[in-house]
């Protein structure tokens, strides 16, 4: 008898241990399936985007996703929502050097701007990568308390006791009952289908648009190991994602007041090493770097060409240090920014599904 | 009546297991495991090997590893009781410091038997294609070749620091592509992707073999590698791209790039 009460207990303990956050999630309950809108082009020349198999794009989803991403509930003093610090005028990045929390106090990082984050295959976001999902990322900020200082049983009361919310999260997710890991399920499915993928430069990859001869020569500068060598770090026209997301030291300090990478890692090696930014947008996301050292796109160009300067992590993808980098000429440094204009996609800023909807 | 209609079924299930000896049994197929090992003429390349200056090329340069990642293809059996060459014609990238695809099993089943057993380091001309492999394009940012340079994909990206001779730590890049000129009008390309003979192996049943790559080699033989002269913008290269393919290809005295390591059955 005592044996059968202990293998009871044991059983008992065992399907609560296997209990996960997840739990308020009603496994009989379908959403309405949403497939991501994939460019041509990135469905021709890289591997499909990464969706977690526990959070399925859906209508519901990302409508509520939306709605959240856009909701000062979130922050503790109801001021600051998501988009506060990733607008999309400016490609969901802030167009200050550093976002401002709810109470006053500014970060330490440019923020990031959100775009073809499904694509990011090694699953590392943010400046040092310390996120290993979009998910995880979302939940960061709501606590931050120089962001939005709040906590995940506040905003899930918050939303909770909303008139709308308990519907838009059973109709997203087969329950009413609120928590941290449905909201950001929820932000996540939303910020999965933020992509950018019809610029001029798409068009011309696909043959509906020509490059001026300064764009093309930029291209080519761009391209060129001799030149500006940056596809190296920001991928070529086979990879329309303009970016490794590796983390690399570009030559900006010689000694650091942030650890980057890292940070996270607690490696000497990683010390300095930041997440290469998409190209794409660039002239909606100033400033630049991870600390928006630079407000133009010129200062950026400039920095690789003449800027560099040593330290014991630089990458060693950085050439001609000892020289200040490449040396370009005034040309290709025109040409340069002009095809990296060329990269703008203006549909994606205008884009009506992802302006605030409420 | 039952026990009867029992064993006639016994015995008749008995016989149908029984091998018919007078016919010849198919040998059966299996696929090949192959694992990758990394080593400076013998010492074990691991993670915290890298960014460390602790390695002396041929040349005297004190140098450090930051980047070891390569393009292997086309696994070659050759089958010595038919001559049959059999081949799955698929490609591995291995990364070394992210220990990612140290294990590869190419995508074809063999007969169990005695083979020459061979690959390709990178890809040839009939592989290197551009763009038309979407998980090379999406790997490691892009392990493409701009087209300014043919177009295809990388070999090899080998990077790190040495001490130049002015006693600065300076950056090189020992980027393997196919040799390219751009100068000329067309451009003039060279396949400098290269076969790698580990000689002649028994497959079994679970057969795994080990291929050693010593990254001192590249460095070493025939070309004594002087990383003052030869360290960044060494893929619009030509003649560094011929020499890089002369030290990866050249085998001799049992010493070599690649070699085969430890065969387990």
């Amino acid at each position: 008898m005592k044996v059968r009460i202990v293998f009871l207990l044991i059983f008992a303990l065992t399907i609560a241990s296997c209990n996960d956050e997840d739990d308020n999630v009603n496994s009989e309950y379908t959403a309405t399936p949403l497939e991501l809108e994939i460019p041509p082009l990135f469905a021709q020349k890289i591997l499909p985007p990464v969706i977690p198999e526990d959070n399925p794009q859906s209508v519901e989803g990302v409508a509520l996703g939306r709605k959240l991403f856009f909701d000062k509930k979130l922050s503790a003093d109801n001021t600051l929502a998501c988009a506060g610090c990733h607008s999309p005028a400016s490609a969901f990045t802030d167009p200050r050097q550093f976002s401002v929390g709810i109470d006053g106090i500014a970060g330490t990082r440019n923020s990031m701007p959100l775009f073809n984050m499904a694509w990011n295959y090694n699953e590392l976001f943010f400046w040092d990568g310390r996120s290993a999902s979009i998910e995880e990322q979302a939940l960061a900020p709501v606590v931050d308390p120089i962001e939005m200082h709040n906590t995940w049983s506040n905003v899930a009361q918050t939303l909770q006791s909303d008139g709308e919310y308990p519907t838009l999260f059973e109709e997203a997710f087969g329950t009413q009952s609120i928590d941290s890991v449905l909201v950001t399920k929820a932000i996540a499915q939303f910020l999965r289908t933020l992509i950018s993928g019809n610029s001029k430069f798409d068009r011309y990859m696909n043959g509906n648009e020509e490059l001026t001869p300064s764009e093309l020569n930029g291209l080519n500068v761009f391209l060129d190991e001799n030149r500006g060598d940056c596809f190296h770090c920001h991928g070529n026209p086979n990879n329309p994602l303009w970016t490794d997301n590796i983390f690399h030291n570009n030559g900006l300090d010689e000694t650091f007041t942030d650890l980057g990478r890292g940070g996270v890692t607690g490696d000497p090696r990683e010390f300095g090493l930041f997440k290469t930014p998409s190209l794409r947008n660039l002239i909606y996301t100033a400033p630049y770097m991870h600390d928006g050292r630079f407000e133009t796109i010129d200062e950026v160009i400039d920095h690789y060409s003449e800027g560099l300067v040593y330290s014991e992590t630089i990458d060693p993808l950085m050439k001609s240090v000892d020289e200040g980098g490449v040396q370009l000429s005034p040309e290709d440094k025109a040409d340069l920014k002009a095809f990296l204009l060329t990269l703008t996609d203006e549909n994606f800023i205008d884009n009506p599904d992802f302006q605030n909807p409420n | 009546m039952r026990k009867i209609a029992l064993l006639l079924a016994t015995s008749f299930l008995l016989f149908a297991c029984n091998n018919d000896d007078d016919t010849p049994q198919p040998v059966p197929n299996t696929t090949v495991e192959f694992t990758f090992s990394h080593n400076w003429d013998g010492d074990a390349i691991e993670n915290s090997d890298f960014d460390f200056l602790q390695y002396f090329n041929a040349n005297g340069d004190q140098m450090s590893i930051s980047k070891l990642v390569y393009l292997i293809s086309d696994v070659t059996f050759e089958s010595l009781a038919t001559g049959e060459t059999l081949d799955a014609g698929d490609y591995n990238l291995v990364n070394v410091r992210e220990g990612t695809n140290l294990s590869f099993t190419p995508d074809i089943e063999i007969p169990e038997g005695d083979y020459l057993v061979s690959f390709t380091f990178g890809f040839d001309d009939e592989d290197n294609q551009d763009g038309i492999y979407l998980d090379l394009n999406s790997a490691d940012g892009g392990w493409n070749v701009p087209m300014m340079l043919g177009g295809g994909y990388h070999y090899m990206r080998l990077e790190g620091k040495f001490i130049d001779n002015t006693a600065t730590e300076t950056n090189y890049a020992y980027h393997a592509i196919r040799a390219a000129d751009p100068s000329t009008t067309p451009i003039t390309l060279q396949d400098t992707s290269f076969e790698v003979s580990l000689g002649q192996i028994t497959i079994g049943s679970s057969t795994s073999i080990e291929i050693e790559m010593n990254v001192a080699e590249w460095f070493k033989n025939p070309n004594q590698w002087d990383l003052n002269v030869l360290n960044t913008m060494l893929m619009p290269n030509f003649d560094a791209q011929v020499l890089m393919f002369e030290n990866g290809s050249t085998f001799s005295n049992s010493t070599g790039v690649f070699s085969l390591g430890t065969v387990t059955q």
